[in-house]
């Protein structure tokens, strides 16, 4: 079918003001002084010393991808063998939390593991000592957990569904133990589906500031809190945050080459 | 405070139930009834009067009065407000604001406030002209006093010592790690650890912000976590015992906990004054005044000051209020009172900075971790690497 | 035994997925504020009822989200059928352009659209919040639409004009059903992703224009109120019936395609 090329233009325009030319403005704001609009390399030099936040919400996050993708992966799996309608009653389990505002349900989770939550109230009743469960990185970590394990589970079931059952049975077929069927069949088929899985779940988790704020306590201070705190908060300054925000992106566009240097046909289809 | 006042509050609720509140000149709120007005009012949690608990609801009987709309946002620091308002500068959405002494004379030296009209404020003939006339705005053309207060800890006596108590150093105490809350706004936070140092709250001096700065990292490992009104809930409910915080919100917290105690450092604390001021470029200049005008009626001061529990600097309603002496400084305490000044940009910036460090410097621990989560990075991606060019080998062979 | 182990994993994920929302939904109906319980109460509902802020917050996100994802339906559509006959370079570079937005951190989107319109000195509010919305749903109507055209056969659209259809009724006839599934399912998630958002909201909304996860996290930062668990509960109520709904309709409509298929291949 021939298509006119005419019927993008409204998009472009679109995509010029409202992705290319903020993009534009916050390199702009990175490089300019605060007071004079003077190119200054300033602000890149003082994000620099940054580096801190930028390493703890990495390796965080790496954390959190990682616990996600060992949880996701044998779900994925036993889901994508189910019956078909099984299938869906439980693809709907999984994408049901994520229509229930993400801040609520991570504030759930303050109710459970407070110093007077639920967990040590047990405890407590039951004559043993509290535990600290809240205001540390692990908290933090068990907030990413839960609010991107969907996002996880959701590449990793759709790509397991195109594994062909007889894929797997002529694998054992052919001598393959139960393990051998997973590393030598499964896996490779679902690698693009796991980059996909990894991307959705790091991009968010590396920069987000709200789990952090509600979870993290005193020593949990990330980038997107960082940049929060720049742009509407008590570290007021366009210019700094400006300079963090692109020190961030270029941080989620390495780790996202990197993923993607190891596959790059599958891309458009597993990406939506 | 509440129960303190439980008669007087008895009075207030009968003259709101019986009549109308009683105020000055209600034809001059008249006035702007039926002009499709909304006025936003820009302002710290928990510090207006809101109708809970048989209070008065300030902002609905404003909205009763003058037929104004009133549309109620919080921010949670003066640095909060300044960045809110810097967003939108010259183009600001709110029309009232209620910053404290120091960011005040920040604002009006970057011309972010309106001149107020007093003409439409007769009610300002009440207050104090001890607050009427402060240092930061000498003039008073730009200010009008809401409450003063001060800051000090707040504690749990049922977890807390009672001889570990008396100075700033409770803050660094090991023995209740975990369990002590720190400001989240640098200014606090630093003129915490000036004081305990025996600085200026104010210091300029390089080497003292860094001493400063040193305490602070100190302090972290021992806190549990940087907040303002959160500091409420978690004291309340006991998940933590030990908080620096405004004096009059302590005592709100102590009604709601009997277990919660007070006192004002040895070492000295700050002083400060919060004021009502319209930012520039405010759509409804004339229904702002008239707001500040409401505020400052007797009946609506002492109903905010019953709520609220800061002290008031309105001379009438102070006739009527009895300060608890559990958290009104003594005059000896207030001569180790210091109030915060606002700082030149190099300063402030120097700041900011040594405070973002503070937040964010890495401990051993994280740093073991990140060394781990890099080694075994690499050599996923090594074998992950090897194991793809002996496959490609093996199709090429 | 490996069927009860996966059984019993499965459950496990899901206890962990539910637990919180469990503990919402139970303490909404707790009388008192706090996590002991102190009797079974309506209470909080009611207050909810009467709490201005959180009813206009909840009209001003279902407003923006319905505005925001019709635009974008419209606007992605049209982007998606320009797209599909594009050269190639120009084609990569509007799909780069929009794979970037769709994978840029929100928080750069939310920051980078705050300059803008800071920069612009437009006034946050309204139409600062409708457009900031549009600009994150339109990549995915964009990115549902393109496959069905990839899908689509080509030589629809020619055997409907050979068959006597004029341009227009070609394109509605023979075109739009076949892709119809992708702008719905595009519109959809566009609606949903607008409703959730948070954190571009956080930087584009004005005083007065807040959505409800906006003011959600304002709460958050003061003293929790109940209503808030309230206000979870039924949301979590009316999305779970939503999809129930939603799931039984097009699983009875695919047995029924099925059965038409079977009857036909049947003969």
């Amino acid at each position: 079918m021939k298509t006119n090329s005419k019927a993008a233009f409204p998009y472009i325009l679109w995509v010029l003001f409202f992705t290319v030319i903020p993009f534009i403005l916050v390199i702009y704001y990175a490089m300019t002084s605060k007071d004079a609009g003077s190119v200054t390399l300033e602000n890149l030099a003082n994000a620099s010393r940054y580096f801190p936040v930028l390493i703890r919400s990495v390796y965080l996050a790496v954390i959190a991808t990682a616990i996600c993708l060992v949880i996701a992966y044998p779900l994925a799996f036993t889901m994508s063998r189910c019956s078909k309608a099984m299938q869906r009653v439980i693809l709907l389990l999984v994408m049901l939390p994520m229509w229930m505002n993400f801040l609520l349900r991570t504030y759930a989770w303050i109710t459970i593991l407070d110093n007077n939550g639920l967990i040590n109230s047990f405890l407590v009743s039951l004559g043993l000592p509290k535990v600290q469960l809240i205001n540390n990185s692990s908290a933090v970590i068990l907030g990413m957990v839960y609010n991107y394990l969907p996002f996880m589970i959701t590449p990793l079931y759709s790509i397991m569904t195109k594994i062909d059952k007889s894929v797997i049975e002529a694998s054992q077929d052919l001598g393959c133990n139960s393990l051998q069927v997973i590393t030598k069949t499964v896996l490779p088929l679902s690698f693009p589906g796991i980059l996909t899985g990894i991307t959705v779940t790091f991009v968010p988790a590396v920069s987000t500031f709200v789990i952090s704020g509600l979870l993290g306590g005193s020593n949990c201070f990330l980038i997107g809190d960082l940049i929060q705190q720049q742009f509407l908060g008590n570290e007021y300054n366009l210019n700094y945050g400006a300079a963090t925000s692109l020190m961030l992106m270029v941080v989620v566009f390495i780790s996202m080459g990197i993923f993607n240097s190891f596959d790059n046909d599958e891309m458009e289809d597993s990406m939506i | 405070m509440k129960k303190i006042f439980a008669v007087f509050s008895l009075f207030t609720l009968l003259a709101i139930s019986s009549s109308a509140l009683k105020v000055e000149d209600e034809s001059y709120y008249e006035a702007f009834r039926g002009k499709g007005i909304k006025l936003n009012v820009f302002n710290w949690g928990e510090y207006i009067s809101d109708g809970s608990e048989g209070t008065m609801d300030v902002l609905e009987e404003f909205e009763k009065i003058s037929g104004i709309e009133v549309v109620y946002n919080n921010y949670e620091t003066n640095e909060d407000l300044y960045a809110k308002l810097s967003a939108g500068k010259g183009n600001t959405q709110y029309d009232i604001i209620i910053p404290s002494d120091y960011m005040i004379s920040r604002m009006i030296r970057e011309n972010m406030l309106e001149k107020i009209n007093f003409d439409n404020i007769p009610n300002v003939s009440m207050l104090d002209d001890k607050y009427r006339y402060p240092d930061f705005d000498k003039t008073g053309e730009y200010s009008v006093p809401y409450t003063w207060g001060t800051v000090g800890i707040v504690y749990n006596t049922k977890y807390v010592d009672k001889e570990d108590t008396g100075s700033w150093d409770l803050l660094w105490n090991k023995k209740y790690a975990g369990n002590i809350l720190m400001f989240s706004n640098s200014r606090d936070a630093y003129g915490i650890a000036l004081k305990k140092l025996g600085y200026s709250l104010n210091s300029t001096n390089r080497d003292e912000i860094e001493d400063a700065t040193e305490l602070l990292k100190e302090q972290r490992s021992v806190n549990q976590a940087y907040v303002m009104d959160q500091t409420f809930d978690k004291m309340e409910n006991e998940s933590a015992y030990i908080a620096p915080y405004y004096a009059g919100d302590c005592l709100s917290m102590m009604e709601n906990n009997e277990n919660l105690a007070f006192y004002y450092p040895e070492e000295g604390f700050n002083i400060f004054i919060d004021s009502i001021c319209i930012p520039k470029g405010a759509k409804h200049k004339e229904a702002a005044e008239a707001f500040i005008n409401f505020l400052c009626e007797t009946e609506v001061a002492v109903a905010n000051c019953e709520y609220i529990c800061y002290f008031t600097p309105h001379t009438e309603a102070a006739k009527v209020l009895e300060f608890d002496e559990r958290i009104y400084p003594t005059e000896e305490q207030l001569l180790k009172a210091e109030s915060y000044v606002a700082l030149p940009d190099s300063i402030n910036s120097i700041y900011d900075s040594s405070w973002i460090e503070v937040r964010s410097s890495l401990d051993i621990s994280e740093l073991v971790i990140v060394g781990i989560i890099l080694g075994l990075a690499l050599t996923v991606l090594i074998v992950l690497t090897i194991h793809r060019r002996m496959k490609k080998g093996k199709i090429n062979y | 035994m490996k069927k009860f182990i996966s059984k019993f994993y499965v459950a496990l994920v899901f206890a962990f997925l539910y637990l919180p929302i469990l503990v919402l939904i139970v303490f909404s109906f707790n009388e008192s504020k706090g996590t002991v319980w102190t009797g079974f109460s309506f209470k909080w509902y009611g207050e909810l009822v009467k709490n201005e802020l959180i009813i206009s917050s909840l009209v001003n996100t279902l407003i923006i989200a319905v505005i925001a994802s019709i635009f974008s339906a419209i606007l992605g559509t049209a982007a998606a059928f320009g797209m599909h006959n594009m050269k190639k370079l120009p084609k990569n570079a509007l799909k780069n352009a929009t794979y970037l937005q769709n994978l840029n951190p929100e928080i750069v989107t939310g920051i980078s659209l705050m300059l803008l319109f800071t920069f612009f000195k437009l006034t946050p509010g309204y139409v600062t919040l409708v457009l900031a919305h549009i600009t994150f749903c339109v990549p995915t109507v964009v990115l549902n639409v393109l496959p069905k055209l990839r899908q689509m056969n080509v030589n629809l659209y020619e055997a409907a004009l050979d068959l006597g259809c004029n341009r227009r009724q070609a394109f509605f006839k023979a075109v739009m059903p076949e892709i119809m599934p992708g702008i719905v399912t595009g519109t959809l998630m566009a609606l949903t992703y607008s409703i959730d958002d948070f954190v571009i909201s956080y930087f584009t909304a004005g005083p007065d224009s807040q959505t409800l996860p906006v003011t959600i996290y304002a709460m958050t930062k003061k003293r929790i109120s109940p209503e808030i668990n309230a206000l979870s509960t039924i949301l979590f109520v009316v999305v779970l019936a939503i999809l129930i709904v939603v799931n039984v309709i097009s699983a009875k409509k695919e047995k029924e395609d099925a059965r038409k298929a079977s009857a036909f291949f049947g003969k």
